[in-house]
């Protein structure tokens, strides 16, 4: 309906949408607006579009075609495009992942509007959306306005509150017959990365994190381990990184991820500024290192000043001893 | 092949930034500028494209103040052969959209065969401008690119693109535009002969006049700067390492309830 808040969906690849768009609805429903969402995708499967109607979307935009798998930019615009103009949303919303990234800033240019990426909160002031966005290594927080609608926005995830599941609420399904134009990329294949068996570092609920104190590729075991027992991902300094002890993908701070967990614990991390940038959002900071001048510390709501080789193992047993209970 | 780079000077990680006195603004005062980091790459890999092809021409662009004739001369001592600088006060308040417009026109006028920006300038961390010249322009792209080849007639070129989980590989017709993520490349540091040699490069004035760029009302605009809020005060946990470990546990557990 015109006036609707549109949650644009991400899903798994495999016709489920991900956890993230429990947040991007709830803070739909949560601005006051008839939440919807739109999913763009090769496959829906019936489960999806019934766990997108407990999480509140109303009604589903279900545009499924072949061609709209992997994404790419250039398909998935003018469809959407198409139907904006047609029913008119208030605010267009999304989480902040690789292709959601890509796809709200190509269909702010093809519309016309604002976009604020990677925004923090929302919140209406009279009839205006306002977004807060972190800058400058995050050292500020910016506060902006569109100047027209749709109003466009990602969200950085696990920063809003997820919509809590209500069995039994379903949405209504409106399959969206769109042209889809053909591709003038062409896909070649998917390269899997090796899998750790941890989850993936943006998504995590729980990251630990290895600076230059872990001393050497070999050691991110220990933390592999710890990860392995408490359900979090690993991932590293820029220090850690440029020594070649861990992949690039792995690299929390202004030039790798930006992350947001409930729970983030550094070790051997030192906090450098550009650290910070990629964490400083993270919900319980943990910070061990041997050395108590460490800027980490002063972010840091728990510190341990010791050694990290001391302390992971114990840490291992201990959690390990409070999960079997 | 003609390869354009588009640029952003940003204050340097390290230094501090303070609000001005508009509320809207920071205080430039005192700020060591840089070339944006992922831009770097974005030169590094235009240049490597003109070294492996033995010919062509790297073009860097950039929009902002006279202090930005500083980050063009750092792309020319790098190897870009010449640049174009908008510097017009009617764009201080260019958002994203705009920006894209603007270097959209330069495209339009230079009509290279690729065009190559960072990810994301490390400032604003927006992250749209390439994308949204993209479709300025109506051209394919690929985001946070780790690898590319352009097939030998430069008709194609065949991208990795950085996704959850893993790459995706796809071949685009050029031009394109595609934005780099760190690790595509090690950019190099410019040498004492490609600094004197960057005071005689060309460095281009456009008006946004001379893009046809008229009226520019920012899509976005900020309302207000604020400072972070303060955390609270965190606790060391004092101690014999198993005893700090306990209590840390413990404290995870039930005061922070965060595991």
């Amino acid at each position: 309906m015109a006036g609707a808040f549109w949650c644009v969906v991400e899903d798994d690849r495999k016709g489920q949408p991900k956890k993230v768009m429990a947040e991007v609805l709830g803070e739909a429903a949560r601005l006051g607006g008839s939440v919807e969402a739109l999913w763009l995708t090769d496959k829906a499967t019936d489960d999806g579009l019934k766990q997108l109607g407990a999480w509140g979307a109303k009604k589903v935009w279900l545009i499924e075609n072949a061609g709209l798998a992997p994404y790419r930019g250039e398909v998935w615009v003018p469809p959407v495009a198409e139907l904006v103009a047609k029913e008119n949303p208030k605010a267009i919303l999304a989480p902040v992942t690789s292709r959601q990234r890509e796809f709200m800033a190509r269909l702010a240019a093809k519309l016309g509007v604002g976009l604020s990426a990677d925004s923090v909160a929302l919140a209406m002031n009279g009839d205006a959306l306002v977004a807060t966005r972190p800058i400058y290594a995050g050292k500020l927080l910016s506060k902006v306005t569109w100047a027209k609608q749709p109003w466009m926005a990602t969200l950085r995830p696990n920063v809003f509150k997820p919509a809590e599941a209500q069995a039994g609420a379903s949405a209504g399904v409106e399959r969206v017959s769109a042209t889809i134009p053909g591709a003038q990329m062409k896909f070649v294949e998917r390269r899997e990365e090796a899998s750790t068996g941890l989850p993936e570092l943006t998504e995590a609920e729980i990251v630990l994190s290895g600076g230059r104190g872990m001393k050497g590729p070999e050691n991110y075991v220990i933390l592999e381990e710890l990860g392995g027992i408490i359900g979090a991902a690993v991932g590293a300094s820029r220090a850690a990184v440029d020594a070649g002890w861990r992949p690039h993908r792995f690299q929390i701070g202004q030039t790798g991820r930006t992350i947001s967990p409930k729970l983030y614990m550094g070790f051997g991390v030192s906090g450098a500024i550009q650290h910070l940038a990629g964490m400083r959002t993270s919900k319980i900071i943990v910070a061990v290192n041997k050395d108590p001048e460490a800027p980490i510390f002063k972010i840091a709501d728990y510190g341990i000043v010791g050694d990290l080789f001391e302390v992971v193992p114990e840490l291992t047993k201990e959690f390990k001893k409070l999960l079997e209970k | 092949m003609k390869i354009l780079v588009t640029i952003k000077q940003v204050p340097d990680t390290a230094t501090q930034v303070k609000i001005g006195g508009d509320g809207k603004q920071i205080d430039t005062a005192g700020i060591t500028w840089i070339v944006s980091p992922y831009d770097e790459f974005a030169v590094e890999e235009a240049l490597r494209i003109k070294e492996k092809r033995g010919q062509g021409e790297v073009v860097a662009v950039s929009l902002g103040p006279d202090r930005v004739k500083e980050a063009l001369r750092s792309a020319l001592a790098m190897g870009c052969d010449r640049a174009i600088h908008v510097n017009d006060p009617a764009l201080a308040g260019a958002d994203t959209l705009t920006t894209a417009r603007v270097l959209a026109a330069v495209v339009k006028q230079e009509a290279p065969g690729l065009v190559l920006c960072g990810r994301q300038a490390i400032d604003d961390d927006m992250g749209a401008v390439g994308a949204q010249m993209a479709e300025v322009l109506g051209w394919p792209c690929a985001s946070w690119i780790m690898e590319e080849t352009i097939d030998g007639d430069g008709k194609t070129v065949k991208v990795g693109r950085q996704v959850e989980g893993g790459l995706e590989i796809f071949e685009l017709p050029l031009p394109a535009v595609l934005s780099a993520q760190k690790g595509i490349n090690e950019p190099r540091y410019p040498t004492l002969k490609g600094i004197m040699g960057a005071k005689k490069k060309e460095i281009k004035d456009l008006k946004a006049a001379d893009l046809g760029v008229t009226a520019v009302t920012p899509e976005l605009s900020i309302s207000a700067l604020e400072a972070l809020p303060a955390r609270p005060p965190g606790r060391i946990i004092p101690g014999e390492v198993k005893d700090s470990v306990k209590e840390l546990v413990r404290a995870l557990r039930e005061d922070a309830k965060a595991i």
